[in-house]
Order: structure tokens, then C-alpha cells, then sequence
């Protein structure tokens, strides 16, 4: 029996739910036991190959290379798993959402007390922003939600085990925390 | 219990109340948790956000204003109420802005704690995004309004516990707001850190200077127990 | 200068007995002759009544005829209610922005004139409308634009201006409200009677409040005189703001006496020695004439001390000005804002009858409920409950406006189908008939069988009638905004919720909607109704729901048959960093 495949990724954060999921210690070796892992920063490889069973993504969406990549891990995934508060509600970055873009871009590059010359930045290589931070479920559909900042090791690990036996999600009241 | 003592039942449970009780009291009495925000036990109530909603013979009604009568059949802890609950806390969640990571609150807010009692694992309705001023002119106080619920608690305990009036609303609808009472911000009022006002603040939007982050993660309020315990508890031990 | 103020402010305070409770007129005086109450004119204002300032500010700001911002000498607010925009208030709307050179919200350079929008303010019959420094213009077309700005700005007379002219538009009088009266006929059939006996007459009438409600008339009364208190209060509401309706106008243009002598029929009763008229701020253009009627009715010896030579009944009436709330209509809310506080309706219990004004026992009754009051003391109980049907006697006055022949007012017996009434306004092809205003429902043609009464379909008069080429979502669509404007915010589901009700309907309208939307539309619609703390909460989901359940085939019609659409719109999304960056789209060829 081929093992299920597990892809995660990254958008707008701190990779701080990454690190999370590699604090799960010595049972990263029973997951690996359970699963094989496709795309993901954890192996470095950058592309999907093949349609994946779980898709796990942590950060917000800010600009049109998270996009790109998140309806790129909507169409190879079948199940979707958002985790973290960057993921589910824009996080810190979103901080940025009660100012307009134009007067954030403004400040950070034109106005701001140590500029000199500024531009805002416009090469082409470099993804556009948003207006603001979106969280994950605006942008394409979002099957199950992890919260935490990051979510611990015990939640990521217990959730990634209860999907993989299709078990109901249902975590301690512990494990569920915004912060 | 006096002679003239009102019976009824909560979710088919048997309370007795004095004559004089709203419903939340008798609750808390009998070591019932009905789920609230706004209401707190040293203040009248304010009927404002609307979680403490129950059922009285099939109607809707909020448990802090609803006097006690014999023979009323309540209803609080069902699927259905749950589900009205939450959609309030995720109303809350998604007008405001709430940055539970980095605020001082996270682990005691009672916003965050009723979110984790109803299980609303994240909010999905649209975020209002909603520019708001924060005041800083107080030497002792904050006052972060992107964290404010409109509770009231503040307005009430400055009046009915504090003797002064420093907190009044403003505006209306999605506009209204907390207001202080001086023409430039809260540093010209008269309030005081060591006032009931300043310390009663359900979230993150009032809080004493230098007294952020003090607990670790772990012995907060409502890290490893639910909001509401305090009182099952109660009932635990009767 | 502001020794100046602060004398204008503490003779007005004086004025009004520097009576805290009085802090709407005061506020309303002082904003007559300021054109605004600057912070400065509220701590003045707060000084002079010994409160604090942040108590005048939270009332001031309640207001949407109340300005903290300096306004032009001129202030003309257009009403952009849903019928007024059927009848071409957008059209009128752009020209006095082209004329003026300003945007709705904004004064021109000269400080002479503000445009603002405002909701219905009871012109629906003839519309589109407007309030120029509160006169009513009605039936305006952009054509007349340019001539009322140029009579504003060469200081003319606007009562002059051809305009400024309002229809009672009496359609179809009946026998209880337009039918000819004899001054003070109820009142002294009523002191020959004890208050008992009064109460007693109204209950063999069956009379049910005319606000929509339909609380039986002779059991509020019961409950208010019984009710103990230092002092027992009268209040009439004359805050018709549901839109589209109208009638009680039309009621106050053509019979005031009558509402005045059931206002003091339903005194003797309760045991009141005052009574309050609240009139909403919209209808101020009124007051001169209501005031003379007052006037006369005191010289009459029908208000006073021993009226009509009844040893021991004094009754008086004062009028209190509203200032641009709908939520006020609703009694609670509507005694706070009698008191000089916002407008923010009470937990219940206790009752207003119970505790009310000033927290004494209150009987809180519609304009129309006091007329037809008056006239069954006049006639007797028996003849009124001849008229209607069986659970709703008496008559009802319907404001008839939208897609009609001939909007107007009719007055009409309870029971009448809405196909018999459509027919006789000249709507028969109506797509919907939106009765009872926003906070009542929309009724699809398969309804129109239904009668109007408070078995079938309540009202409190407003009938709205969308024709058959008018997009139906987009009316909802207006509906719902109103109330977003409109709650007062003090409870969490019809602050928050509503905003939410609007954007998810507006992302159905876009077309970027899916079934999971329409789900969460009525999910959402089920909290605000079920948990919101007043009328104004609990009926806002109504456009939606109602629509949801009688026009199904519209809605599916908009939405993708997906199980789930993001509302996320990705061009939009990128506009600005394009244009703060210098991107391009289409040159750099990412697709969205």
C-alpha cells in the first residue's frame, strides 16, 4: 500500500508553524513512518509532482505569488489545512489591513525619516502586493482550520494523525489557543 | 431560602432564585454557567452583546436583564444556542481588530476564552478592517480600541463603581465607539489606574501600563480551563 | 467670541429649565443658530447643565441631524430611501453635485451650502424629496436643480419656491380617521365616563396598536393606570420612519385635533397630567401648525387645567423634536431619546408601562392608534369593531408608494387583500409588494391572495410596490443598507451582523456567490433576528429572509453552483499595488 502524501507551504509569516511541526521531536520518525512528504520546505522540493492527499499551509495572503501558489496547493490537494494565525485570520502581518496600501508604501519607502531618494520598489521580479493581508479561506476553499501562534506540536501532530486515520478532529481544550 | 422562594428549571434542571434574581444570578447561584461578555457581577447590566441569550418558555431572552419567575422554562445549553453564541463571538472578532498573538490580553481576554468555551475555531465572516484611534495620553492607561467589544463594562464601572464619568459611547452603528469624557484624550480626564474602570476591561482594550505579559503562557486564566469553570465549579462541590 | 458662545449656551440651557432631560431641544436650539455643536459648544453645553461632557457628546453624536462639523448656511439633505431612488433621486442627487461642485457630505468653499443623503423621510408619495434647511421640496427633477441653488444662494425665500410643497394626498379617506370631527366630542363623552369605563369602551372597540405591532390599546392602558409611579406620562409617537410610510403626515396635516383629542382621551384614562408628542425631526416642518393647534386647543379649555370643566383632570401636551433616527420609533428607544439620550432601546422587562418616561408608568401609542381612540370614544366601541375583520377592526391608513398610479394614502378596512389593493392603486402587474416597509416582508404574487390585518400580514402602514421590470435583489440590497445605517449599535448582532447580511448579500449580487452564501445568509439572517435586542435587530435579516423564501429562482440565479466560492477578487485585489509600484498587469502577462 503506497503511503499518503503530505505537501505544506508557506505564504505571508514567520515559518514559525513550520518550525512547530518539527517540534513534534521524535515522532517526526512516526510520521515519516506514515506518510511520504511531496512539495514542501522541509525537503526542498519546490514543485508539485502528483496530486497529494493533505495540503498543509501556514501564513496569509499578501501578495500575487501567494495567491498563485495557494490555488496551485488548492488544485493538488485534497484535503486543505490551514494552520496558525497567519493563515486563518491574516495574523501580524495583517496588522498592516487599517492602513491603506498607497499610505503604507508611502511611508516605508518615500516618506519615510531616513529615505533618501526612495522609490518604491517595481522590478518585475518581485511579486505585487495586495491591498491587504488576506487569510487563507478568502482566497479558495479551506477544509480544516489549526489555530495557535503557532500551533503547538502536540496540536499539528494529533490533527495530522486524526486525518490520516480519518478519525473526527476533535482537540483537547488545551491545544486550541489563538496565541 | 425565604418562604416566597421562585422555582423553575435551567436545561431541566431544578433552580431555586429569591423573587428578586434575573435569571444570570440564580444561574451563578446554582453553579450554572450561562456564557456572557458584557455582564459582570458588581455592575447593572447592559444588555450589549447578547451571549448570555437563553430561552425562556421557547422566546429569546438575555439572562442578565430577565427577572427570575416561578415555573419558566429555560433553555441554555444547546446545540442551538451554541450556535447563535458563536456566530456573536465571531461577529466580535471579525468588526474589531483583534491581534490575539501579539496582545497583552491573550490568555485572560474573555473574548478569546468564550471563542475557545464555544469552539469557534477561527472566524469566517469578512473582516471589517475598521480604522481605529487608540489613546495613549494617559500616563498609567491604554486605551486600544481595535480591541474594544463595545461591552460598556468600562462606562458602567466608572459610574456605578468609581463615582466619576469618564467613559460614555459616541457615534452610532458600526461607527459607535468608546468615548472619553475630555476634549482632547484620556490623559485629561480624571481617571485613575487604581479605578474599577481601568481593570475591567473584558479584552485588551483597556489595560494598565507596565503590566503586560507578566503571567507566563501556561498559568493564564484560561489556558488549561475553560471561561465559566469558576461557577460549574461551585456546582461541583455543592 | 466664545464669551459670545458661552452665553447663547447657557441662556438656551436656561431656557429649557436646565433640565438634563431637555437636552435634545437644547442641542436643537443651539444647533439652529450655530449650524453645528463644535466640542467646544458641547463642554459649554455640559458645564451649563452641570453633566459631563461626554454625556452631550454621546447624545449629540447619535443624531444624524446633529453636526460636530461646521456645515454650510444652507443644508439640503435629498432622501435616497429605495422608492425615492425608483422615482430618480440618483438623477437629482448627481445634478446638485454637478450644480454645487461638491459630493455628498461636503460643503461648498463658501460654507454656504451641505448636501448630505438621508433616509426616507415620509415624501415616498412624491418623491424624489428633499429637506432644504427642513422645508420639503418633493417631486424634483434635476432641472429644477440649478434654479434652487441659485434661489438659495440669492437668499430667497425657499417656502416660495414652487417646490416646496407637500400633498397630504389623502387618496381614499375612511370613516374613522378622515371623516369630519367636532372638537373636544370624544373628551367630554370620555369625563362623563370613569377612566375605567373609558378603557372598557376601547376594549369593545378590539383596537390594536396602528404601529404594527398590534399590542390591544385598552390593555395598555389597563397596565399603565394600574402601574404605580409618582406620575403616570402620555407619549404619542410620531416617529413614523419605517420607509415608505407616510400616513401619519398625512394625519397631522389633515387632523391634528384628532390626534390631539385622543392624545388627552388616552390621559384621562391612564391618569396622566402630560403628555408628549414625539415628531420626528423629518416632519419639523409641521410644528409651526401642530403648535397653533396646541394653541387653540388650550384657549379651548381642552388642554390644561379642568378640562372642559372636569374638576381635577389636567392634561397637558408638549412636542418633542426627534433629530434623524429610525430606531426611535421604537418606544423605548424613543422615551431614552425623549429623556435628552441617544436613542438606544431598553431591555424589557420592565415595560414602558411599567416603567417608562423618566421611569414612571408610560403608555407609549401610534398617531393613528390615538385618532381612531378619540373617535370610538366619539361613536362607541360596537360601531368601530363593525368595520375590518375579526382580530383587526377599524380601518387602517396605507401609504401607498413605488411603482403605483396613484401613490398616496388610503384608508382602508382591515382585511383587505393586497391583490384588491394593488388593483386599486394602479399596480397590478407589481412584481412584489413589500408591506410593512423593510422590517416587514416582501410578498411574491403567489401572495398577493393575503389579506392586510394582523391575522395575515401586519403593517404599520408603509406599502411598497416594485414593478415588474425593477431589480428586486437590489431593492433588498437598499433595505439591508438602511438598517446597517440605522442600528443604533448597541447590541452585537444587529451592529455587527447586519454589515456581514450586506456584504455576503452584495457578493451574491456580484455573482461571486455559492450555495454555501445563500446557507450562510439565512444562518446568519436566523442570529440577528433571534438575538438582537430590539424590533430594529430583530427584523433587519426580513428583506433577505422574506425574499429568500418568495423569489428563490432570483437568487439562484446569481450564484455559481459551486459548493464554495471565495468572495476574493484578485484584480481588484492588485489595483493599487499596480498603480503605487508602476505595474502592469498585461505588460508583465500574470493572469488573474
Amino acid at each position: 500500500m503506497t503511503k499518503p502524501l503530505v505537501a505544506t507551504g508557506h505564504f505571508t509569516g514567520c515559518f514559525g508553524c513550520h518550525m512547530s511541526l518539527l517540534d513534534i521531536d521524535e515522532r517526526i520518525l512516526d510520521l515519516v513512518q506514515l506518510v511520504e512528504f511531496d512539495k514542501s520546505p522541509i525537503n526542498d522540493i519546490k514543485t508539485f509532482n502528483r496530486p497529494v492527499d493533505i495540503g498543509i499551509i501556514e501564513g496569509g495572503v499578501s501578495n500575487s505569488e501567494n495567491v498563485e501558489f495557494l490555488r496551485e496547493f488548492r488544485k493538488y490537494c485534497k484535503i486543505l489545512v490551514a494552520i496558525g494565525s497567519c493563515a486563518l485570520t491574516g495574523g501580524v502581518p495583517a496588522m498592516r489591513n487599517t492602513v491603506p496600501l498607497k499610505e503604507c508604501l508611502q511611508e516605508a519607502y518615500l516618506d519615510g525619516p531616513t529615505i533618501v531618494n526612495g522609490v518604491i520598489p517595481n522590478d518585475p521580479e518581485l511579486p505585487i502586493l495586495l491591498d491587504r493581508v488576506y487569510p487563507c479561506h478568502e482566497v479558495v476553499k479551506i477544509d480544516y482550520f489549526l489555530p495557535g501562534c503557532p500551533p503547538s506540536g502536540d496540536t499539528l501532530f494529533n490533527a495530522i494523525v486524526a486525518l490520516l486515520k480519518g478519525d473526527a478532529l476533535a482537540l483537547p481544550y488545551e491545544l486550541v489557543k489563538y496565541d | 431560602m425565604s418562604k416566597d422562594a421562585v422555582t423553575f428549571t435551567i436545561d431541566g434542571v431544578e433552580v431555586k432564585a429569591k423573587p428578586d434574581q434575573t435569571i444570570m444570578e440564580a444561574a451563578d447561584a446554582a453553579g450554572i454557567y450561562i456564557p456572557r461578555l458584557c455582564y459582570h457581577k458588581d455592575l447593572l447590566p447592559g444588555g450589549h452583546c447578547r451571549v448570555c441569550t437563553v430561552r425562556v418558555n421557547g422566546r429569546p431572552a438575555n439572562a442578565c436583564t430577565f427577572p427570575v419567575n416561578s415555573g419558566i422554562v429555560v433553555e441554555n445549553d444547546t446545540e442551538e444556542l451554541k450556535a447563535l453564541r458563536r456566530d456573536i463571538i465571531e461577529m466580535l472578532f471579525v468588526e474589531g481588530n483583534h491581534y490575539c498573538p501579539s496582545c497583552e490580553a491573550s490568555g485572560k481576554c474573555e473574548l478569546q476564552a468564550m471563542a475557545y468555551r464555544l469552539e469557534l475555531l477561527t472566524p469566517q465572516m469578512p473582516y471589517a478592517w475598521p480604522k481605529r484611534e487608540l489613546d495613549a495620553t494617559h500616563p498609567d492607561v491604554y486605551l486600544d480600541r481595535d480591541r474594544c467589544i463595545l461591552c460598556g463594562r468600562c462606562v458602567r464601572a466608572s459610574v456605578q463603581l468609581d463615582g466619576k464619568r469618564v467613559f460614555g459611547f459616541e457615534n452610532r452603528g458600526a461607527q459607535k465607539r468608546i468615548a472619553v469624557d475630555s476634549a482632547t484624550g484620556m490623559g485629561d480626564t480624571d481617571l485613575s489606574a487604581k479605578d474599577r474602570a481601568a481593570s475591567i476591561c473584558p479584552t485588551g482594550c483597556l489595560t494598565i501600563k507596565r503590566q503586560g505579559y507578566l503571567t507566563p503562557v501556561g498559568k493564564r486564566p484560561y489556558d488549561k480551563v475553560p471561561i465559566g469553570s469558576d461557577i460549574e465549579k461551585k456546582q461541583a462541590a455543592g | 467670541m466664545a464669551e459670545d458662545m458661552r452665553s447663547l449656551v447657557n441662556q438656551t440651557v436656561e431656557r429649557f429649565g436646565k433640565d438634563r432631560h431637555r437636552l435634545m431641544d437644547i442641542a436643537r436650539a443651539l444647533h439652529a443658530r450655530l449650524g453645528y455643536l463644535s466640542e467646544e459648544t458641547i463642554g459649554h453645553t455640559a458645564q451649563a447643565l452641570g453633566i459631563h461632557r461626554v454625556e452631550v457628546r454621546d447624545m449629540v453624536s447619535f443624531y444624524s441631524f446633529f453636526s460636530r462639523k461646521k456645515q454650510g448656511k444652507t443644508v439640503i439633505h435629498l432622501c435616497n430611501a429605495v422608492v425615492e431612488r425608483m422615482k430618480g433621486a440618483d438623477a437629482v442627487g448627481r445634478a446638485f453635485e454637478r450644480e454645487l461642485g461638491i459630493h455628498f457630505g461636503e460643503t461648498t468653499p463658501d460654507d454656504a451650502i451641505t448636501l448630505h443623503h438621508t433616509a426616507c423621510i415620509g415624501l415616498s408619495d412624491q418623491a424624489p424629496s428633499a429637506l432644504i434647511n427642513g422645508i420639503p421640496f418633493t417631486n424634483l427633477k434635476p432641472e429644477d436643480v440649478p434654479g434652487i441653488v441659485k434661489a438659495i444662494r440669492e437668499g430667497e425665500d425657499m417656502l416660495n419656491m414652487p417646490q416646496a410643497e407637500v400633498d397630504s394626498n389623502v387618496r381614499r379617506p375612511g370613516e374613522v380617521i378622515f371623516a369630519p370631527m367636532e372638537r373636544g366630542a370624544a373628551i367630554r363623552k370620555a369625563i362623563n365616563m370613569t377612566p375605567e369605563s373609558v378603557i372598557n369602551e376601547i376594549n369593545k372597540g378590539r383596537l390594536r396598536g396602528r404601529g404594527g405591532a398590534g399590542f390591544p390599546t385598552a390593555m395598555k392602558w389597563d397596565f399603565c393606570r394600574k402601574a404605580k409611579g409618582n406620575a403616570h406620562y402620555l407619549v404619542c409617537n410620531a416617529d413614523e420612519g419605517e420607509p415608505g410610510t407616510f400616513k401619519d403626515r398625512a394625519i397631522l396635516q389633515e387632523c391634528p385635533d384628532l390626534v390631539f383629542e385622543g392624545m388627552t382621551v388616552a390621559g384621562y384614562a391612564i391618569g396622566a397630567r402630560e403628555g408628549i408628542m414625539y415628531l420626528r425631526g423629518e416632519y419639523e416642518y409641521l410644528l409651526p401648525s401642530l403648535e397653533r393647534v396646541l394653541a387653540k386647543r388650550r384657549h379651548l379649555g381642552l388642554l390644561g387645567e379642568n378640562i372642559c370643566g372636569c374638576e381635577g383632570f389636567s392634561f397637558n401636551i408638549r412636542i418633542q423634536m426627534g433629530a434623524g433616527a429610525y430606531v426611535c420609533g421604537e418606544e423605548s428607544a424613543l422615551l431614552e431619546s425623549a429623556e435628552g439620550k441617544r436613542g438606544a432601546p431598553r431591555d424589557r422587562p420592565p415595560f414602558p408601562v411599567q416603567k417608562g418616561y423618566k421611569g414612571e408608568p408610560t403608555s407609549v401609542n401610534n398617531v393613528e392608534t390615538l385618532c381612531c381612540a378619540a373617535r370610538i370614544l366619539d361613536r362607541g366601541g360596537e360601531w368601530f369593531a363593525s368595520m375590518g375583520s375579526r382580530d383587526s377592526t377599524g380601518t387602517k391608513l396605507l401609504s401607498v408608494s413605488g411603482d403605483c398610479e396613484h401613490p398616496g394614502v388610503y384608508e382602508l378596512p382591515y382585511g383587505i387583500t393586497v391583490k384588491k389593493l394593488i388593483d386599486m392603486v394602479g399596480a397590478s402587474d407589481a412584481q412584489a409588494v413589500q408591506v410593512g416597509g423593510p422590517s416587514g416582508r416582501c410578498l411574491a404574487p403567489k401572495d398577493f391572495g393575503r389579506s392586510i390585518s394582523f391575522e395575515d400580514v401586519p403593517t404599520g402602514g408603509s406599502v411598497i410596490i416594485i414593478g415588474p421590470e425593477r431589480d428586486l435583489l437590489e431593492c433588498v440590497r437598499q433595505f439591508t443598507e438602511f438598517f446597517v445605517e440605522e442600528s443604533c449599535g448597541w447590541c452585537v448582532p444587529c451592529r455587527s451582523g447586519t454589515t456581514i447580511l450586506l456584504k455576503t448579500l452584495e457578493k451574491v449580487m456580484e455573482g461571486r456567490g455559492s450555495r454555501s452564501d445563500l446557507a450562510n445568509l439565512e444562518k446568519l439572517g436566523k442570529t440577528v433576528k433571534t438575538m438582537s435586542r430590539c424590533g430594529l435587530g430583530q427584523t433587519a435579516a426580513n428583506p433577505i429572509l422574506t425574499t429568500i423564501n418568495g423569489f428563490p429562482d432570483l437568487y439562484e440565479a446569481r450564484i455559481k453552483h459551486e459548493e464554495y466560492t471565495p468572495a476574493f477578487d484578485f484584480k481588484k485585489a492588485l489595483e493599487v499595488g499596480c498603480e503605487a509600484a508602476g505595474r502592469n498587469l498585461e505588460l508583465e502577462g500574470i493572469h488573474v
